[in-house]
């Protein structure tokens, strides 16, 4: 049957890249990060969405390695 | 509207990749879909840590989230009663004594256990009772979540209504159980992380866990309770009035620790469901305690922000209210999607609304997922139309019911929607009479499990008697300021409740003991009618121990249990 991890895995990935992306291309939009008092919120989750999702995925790599 | 958020591209094209990954699922698992047993029992296959995930995602619907938001700015850190004392012992208690019976009596369902166990009639009290409520619930959460969307986002009612329900449908008409469970650990993660960014920034703002403690301690003290009453949780239960629950310690004990909670996690079938679908004995029995790990953490993604929030409200510079834009009046249910409002930009804030929208999603997939079994197998399959002789067209034939039934399942939550919008007193007035079966319930069900007196006779009247108990309760108490008879007091006031929380305790510890009394004096006097041959797997006394303890110690559900019970202690002692 299917592997949870993959789908989660994949997802994680497009949703981290594409913050990661909107992230640094509204880097200078002072105005947008008020509200998160400056802090780059979306390069941030960007970051680790993509890093969280990853994981994801080479654990079903190595899952698949161990069988 | 103010209230009104700017959604850009990137906020709909999140949500949009959020829901085409679900349906995808649901897609891809549709191949597997061959008989009943695949489609509303997921063939019993899953691993340990997707049916734990699975297990504590269904129980963070949208109705908890908002909920338990609203509840940290109203109740501060107290809120947290509800998982260390309210959840934890309850699941450990599940997982440990309860699985082995629940799953090795291979029964489908809890209600078909109440049937091997005693007999027809407490199998069909429970079935008919449950299938009702779980609509209910299901339409009440969807008819909180739109409006929500509608009053904060300006959605369409009907729109957001509808399609939230057709995605839903989509997904597990698609791939029944095994669908609703996958999408429940996409959807645990997208909550966690999509909510995750409020935890940082609020307590960014407020200068972390001390400026939060430094923030609140003069708007406690206003309230008339100690500076430090919000941000700890035993330390004022002496006495009901000098904490904000309202509650002495031994009606927390009692009605949260003991009645509710195991009322709720060890008989509703909602959950327990997703622990019987794991892949062996040993898995069924981690579900639980894997599903408790996150549980015990997730105070800290909803209930601090939601303190935060009163801080903020406090502040007229922060620009920040939960003022119900069409009442006037404060309405703690926005708490958190007033904060995504207040801390998040575009980008992230679609991840936030997705967030909310896979709570949502993941509570109401649990309610028909868990309606279409029950409705299959204890109402069709018992009274309308019997298995045959040809177990194979009878699996083919219970799998297009059971797809039917999620139809139906998803429509009359729709309809439950509509008439929560319409006769709002009515709804409530209704969930919590039916909030009010799982009590007796337990009581009954954990008296069949270790005591093997136990009669069906004695279950069927104890469960009555529990249920009457409690509605009895129910119409003579009330709780202060109550304007409306939804609350109790329906048949006249003779005690007065400082809370609704401690009326709804004391409601549940009634129904509990009753029924646990009748049940027991009833045994003695009638006949068991089940041999012991009948009972082996099903009662603890008749059920030859399966050595649960081999392999390795770090591989043991026993392990995980201690590793569980530490935490929540080491918790519940840092923030006494």
């Amino acid at each position: 049957m299917l592997d949870i991890r993959i789908p989660v895995g994949l997802l994680f990935v497009i949703f981290g890249v594409l913050l990661l992306v909107f992230g640094i291309a509204t880097s200078s939009y002072s105005d947008m990060y008020a509200k998160s008092m400056q802090i780059n919120v979306n390069l941030w989750s960007g970051i680790f969405m993509t890093i969280f999702g990853a994981f994801m995925l080479g654990w079903v790599k190595l899952a698949k390695k161990e069988e | 509207m103010e209230q009104t958020f700017d959604l850009q591209w990137i906020d709909y094209a999140i949500m949009l990749i959020y829901f085409v990954f679900v349906l995808g699922i649901g897609w891809v698992l549709k191949r597997f879909m061959k008989d009943a047993n695949a489609f509303l029992e997921a063939g019993r296959s899953m691993p340990a840590w997707v049916a734990g995930l699975a297990f504590i995602s269904t129980n963070l619907g949208a109705l908890e989230v908002m909920g338990m938001t609203g509840s940290g700015a109203k109740y501060g850190m107290m809120t947290t009663h509800f998982y260390w004392i309210g959840a934890i012992p309850a699941m450990i208690f599940l997982a440990i004594f309860m699985m082995p019976f629940y799953y090795g009596s291979k029964a489908r369902s809890v209600p078909e256990y109440l049937k091997l166990r005693f007999d027809e009639k407490t199998r069909g009290l429970n079935a008919i009772l449950f299938a009702a409520m779980t609509i209910l619930a299901s339409g009440i959460s969807m008819y909180a979540l739109a409006i929500l969307m509608e009053k904060v986002l300006g959605w369409d009612f009907n729109v957001s209504l509808i399609l939230s329900a057709a995605i839903v449908l989509g997904y597990t008409y698609l791939g029944g159980l095994s669908s609703a469970i996958y999408n429940e650990v996409l959807q645990f993660f997208i909550i966690v992380i999509g909510l995750f960014p409020i935890v940082c920034l609020s307590l960014y703002e407020v200068g972390g866990w001390p400026g939060l403690k430094e923030g609140l301690a003069p708007i406690v003290a206003s309230k008339g309770f100690a500076p430090d009453a919000f941000t700890t949780t035993w330390k004022y239960t002496g006495a009901a009035t000098s904490n904000p629950m309202g509650v002495e310690w031994y009606g927390i004990f009692a009605g949260l620790g003991f009645v509710l909670s195991f009322g709720y996690w060890c008989t509703n079938f909602l959950i327990v469901q997703r622990a019987m679908a794991a892949e062996s004995p040993v898995a069924a029995r981690k579900t639980p305690l894997i599903g408790a790990l996150p549980k015990m953490l997730i105070p800290f993604l909803i209930i601090v922000p939601g303190m935060v929030a009163l801080v903020l409200m406090n502040n007229p510079t922060s620009g920040f209210s939960i003022t119900d834009p069409i009442t006037g009046q404060p309405n703690y249910d926005l708490t958190i999607i007033m904060l995504l409002k207040h801390y998040l930009p575009s980008g992230v804030l679609g991840l936030g609304l997705t967030a909310l929208l896979a709570s949502f999603m993941s509570g109401m997939a649990g309610n028909v997922s868990a309606f279409n079994t029950v409705w299959t197998y204890d109402i069709y399959q018992s009274y309308i139309r019997p298995a045959t002789n040809d177990a194979e067209a009878d699996s083919k034939h219970y799998l297009k019911v059971g797809r039917l039934a999620t139809i139906l399942g998803v429509v009359v939550s729709i309809a439950a929607a509509y008439l929560a919008g319409l006769f709002g007193n009515i709804m409530d007035f209704l969930q919590t009479i039916f909030s009010m079966i799982n009590a007796p319930l337990f009581a009954v069900i954990a008296l069949g499990m270790f005591w093997k007196r136990t009669t069906g006779h004695a279950a069927f009247v104890g469960l009555l008697a529990g249920f009457a108990i409690a509605l009895l309760h129910h119409g003579l108490t009330a709780p202060m300021g109550a304007s409306t008879l939804v609350k109790g007091g329906w048949i006249s006031v003779v005690h007065v409740y400082p809370v609704e929380m401690a009326q709804n305790f004391w409601t549940a510890i009634f129904a509990c003991f009753t029924s646990a009394s009748i049940t027991i004096g009833l045994s003695f006097v009638t006949k068991q009618k089940k041999t012991d041959e009948e009972l082996a797997g099903l009662v603890y006394s008749l059920t030859p121990r399966v050595n649960m303890n081999e392999g390795k110690w770090t591989s043991r559900p026993s392990t995980l249990a201690w590793i569980v019970a530490t935490i929540a202690i080491v918790l519940t002692i840092l923030f006494w």
